[in-house]
């Protein structure tokens, strides 16, 4: 491969990129292939020896922070025509209104699971205290000369400390589940600003 | 090795590169060599990175008819290549306490 035809393919690989960013890159791998033509190497080995185009494209790619990825994709390309600019304010009513409906809906469908799992923590805190009067009631009970009675709440209250146990497991592991949901959901969102990025 | 702890050494290992002359990408890759292995693209990150953080300055010459950027090293990068010498000592010593303890889990 040629410097020139390197620095083309180069170029055309980081378009994604802003223009100045892409220029002083572009400036240091030809300084670094003149360097190793002026040390005697072939113009064809200089070039082998900077490395082949797709891993820098993809190792500049890694290098790049997100949130720059990000904010040069949001950032337009060019200066926004008048009537452009028109018909995105005329139109806000709409966009804007459906952009917040769909944020609405995702924290909402985020809130109900979270709810479920507070919900599960609030039955969970019942059975404990349920455990709790039972026993106590139970032995109060007992004492007090109602023998069947009071073994019947002690036997209620046993019942809601081994269920309490087997669900304090569910809610951890409802809780645990929901948190590394999230997670991926963030990963994914990621990478599609990446891929969008390297297309 | 970790990324992180690797990155940081890497800066240090460039700013050493340029810190009695002046130098150029070519040559700080050359200079490595011996000691570490380092790519372009690497290379471009790290010194952008430390033209940033104010540790080293650039400035373009023409060299036979072309460009070739210097880059030269400032107090603030003297002073990390310091700072890492002061660290060096502090790693040596959790060092030497990772590896007692390796010992100690041999002999049990």
């Amino acid at each position: 491969m040629t410097k020139l035809k390197f620095l083309l393919t180069l170029h055309e690989k980081l378009s994604g990129l802003p223009q100045d960013e892409v220029e002083e890159r572009l400036h240091f791998y030809s300084e670094m292939i003149e360097d190793r033509m002026e040390e005697g190497l072939s113009e064809e080995d200089a070039v082998a020896a900077v490395g082949s185009v797709d891993e820098i494209a993809a190792q500049i790619a890694a290098d790049i922070p997100l949130a720059k990825i990000a904010k040069d994709r949001i950032k337009p390309k060019r200066r926004l025509k008048a009537w452009e600019i028109v018909l995105l304010a005329l139109g806000s009513p709409i966009w804007l209104s459906l952009l917040i409906a769909a944020f609405a809906v995702v924290l909402s469908v985020y809130a109900a699971l979270w709810s479920v799992v507070v919900s599960l923590w609030a039955v969970f805190a019942s059975l404990v205290g349920g455990a709790l009067g039972g026993i106590v009631a139970g032995i109060g009970f007992a004492l007090g000369g109602k023998v069947i009675a009071g073994s019947a709440l002690l036997g209620g209250g046993i019942v809601c400390v081994g269920l309490s146990i087997f669900l304090f497991f569910g809610c951890k592991a409802a809780a645990k589940g929901l948190l590394a949901l999230t997670k991926l959901v963030v990963v994914w969102i990621k990478q599609l600003f990446i891929k969008k990025e390297e297309a | 090795m970790d990324i992180q702890l690797k990155r940081g050494l890497l800066d240090v290992c460039v700013l050493a590169a340029i810190k009695n002359e002046d130098s150029y990408g070519y040559k700080i890759i050359k200079d490595m060599k011996p000691y570490i292995a380092l790519s372009e693209s690497t290379l471009y990150t790290i010194l952008k990175r430390l033209e940033l953080a104010d540790m080293l300055s650039v400035r373009t010459t023409e060299h036979g008819g072309r460009l070739r950027k210097y880059y030269h090293i400032t107090d603030a990068g003297l002073k990390r290549i310091a700072e890492f010498k002061d660290d060096w000592q502090e790693i040596l010593s959790i060092y030497r306490f990772v590896t007692k303890e390796d010992d100690g889990n041999d002999q049990t």
